[in-house]
């Protein structure tokens, strides 16, 4: 009696393993059994059905066109009415997304920190106005809620973003004096958590700027909220 | 010596019955809407975007907060039923914070039964470009491959049709 229960203990102890041994191998959630996970090998070049090229939009170096587009205050604004500027950060953002949420308290800090040395934030909602979240009143109404010390301006006909050729929201474009795109991409390299950023690419780009010296880097990429065409 | 084993062999009982339990429900994932959503970081996630079979993969970059990719979760859910040999994977860019509050129950609601992972790798500056130097970061963004072919889409799809078209387009070259 004792050998047999010691014996079926033994059976299940091994049949316990061998069956916690392939649920593991099947755990890693991957392709199915037998198929290789792994990096790529073989298969053709990328092929997408929109390259960047095809979105368009500026290069570095690309002079950026100026624009008169109303602000929340019921002004209209133009890069060129900012006096005494030594570059613009121009930034596409909006009300909803979460990734410009996140941004909005670091784009405050950008502004009140560089434009009394001529690098001013100038935010542009590129979202069509036809959503009663991204319109003209609920714009003014986030800016009051944040306070911004920065103009917030509504390319209410969407023929802006375009020509910068912004895809997400927020989306900087870091001009020069002469309005040459001389960065482009991400505030810094941590939108969820502002403490944990190890890079402030923005930031960098102006110091880079201030000594006379380009970017580097001059283009990052970021998770964004894509804008939203009419 | 019974006594002193019967924990042991309680223990080993158990767990044999949840490993089966675990591999059951692994199974399932393509009819019922998953009960765990990996949270990963973008080493863990590549492996996922590439495969030596020559069964079809579609791996879709979405979130809840992004309006165009709601909009075609729905294209995806028919294309899916249409064709069962494809292998749908959402990769959501939502919070983790989110994942019991609202991503469950948005999976829910939307009756997704494909897998569902949570990217979660803050420096996206570095994976974007892993995964596609073309690609601009924002979302929805699509890829369609196997162990040949590959394509990318950084667009809404608009229908199961126009997913079937860039399937077709892709891996019967």
């Amino acid at each position: 009696m004792k050998k047999t229960n010691v014996l079926f203990s033994l059976i299940l102890l091994v049949s316990c393993s061998l069956i916690s041994f392939s649920t593991y191998g099947q755990r890693g959630d991957g392709p199915p059994n037998g198929e290789r996970k792994g990096p790529p090998h073989g298969g053709r070049g990328p092929e997408q059905t929109k390259t960047l090229e095809e979105i368009g939009g500026y290069k570095i170096g690309d002079v950026a066109t100026d624009f008169s587009l109303k602000n929340v205050d019921g002004n209209m604004v133009s890069l060129a009415d900012i006096k005494n500027a030594k570059g613009y950060i121009v930034t596409f953002t909006c009300n909803e997304c979460p990734f410009a949420k996140m941004y909005e308290d670091r784009l405050i800090e950008l502004h009140t920190k560089y434009a009394p040395k001529g690098y001013s934030v100038i935010a542009i909602n590129p979202n069509s106005i036809a959503s009663d979240k991204e319109n003209f009143e609920a714009m003014k109404k986030r800016a009051a809620e944040k306070n911004f010390p920065f103009a917030y301006l509504v390319d209410d006909k969407q023929e802006i973003f375009p020509k910068y050729g912004a895809v997400r929201t927020p989306h900087v474009f870091l001009l020069d004096n002469e309005r040459k795109v001389q960065y482009i991409g991400a505030i810094d390299n941590n939108s969820r958590s502002a403490k944990d950023v190890t890079e402030k690419y923005v930031e960098n780009a102006i110091l880079a700027l201030e000594k006379g010296e380009k970017p580097t880097p001059n283009l990052t990429k970021a998770i964004g909220c894509p804008v939203k065409a009419k | 010596m019974n006594f002193r084993l019967l924990p042991i062999a309680l223990t080993i009982l158990f767990s044999y019955g949840f490993s089966t339990l675990n591999s059951l429900s692994n199974k399932n994932t393509t009819t019922t809407v998953q009960t765990d959503i990996p949270v990963y970081n973008f080493d863990e996630l590549e492996p996922l975007l590439y495969t030596d079979s020559k069964k079809t993969y579609i791996i879709n970059f979405w979130a809840m907060w992004c309006g165009p990719c709601i909009k075609e979760l729905p294209h995806f859910q028919e294309y899916q039923k249409n064709n069962p040999d494809v292998e749908i994977i959402f990769v959501s860019l939502d919070f983790p914070k989110d994942i019991e509050s609202r991503l469950k129950p948005f999976l829910k609601k939307k009756g997704i039964t494909s897998k569902v992972v949570l990217l979660d790798d803050p420096d996206s500056n570095t994976w974007i470009n892993k995964i596609d130097p073309n690609w601009s970061g924002a979302i929805p963004f699509t890829i369609i491959f196997n162990n040949k072919e590959r394509s990318f889409h950084e667009r809404a799809f608009e229908s199961a049709i126009d997913i079937e078209k860039e399937v077709l387009k892709t891996i019967n070259k």
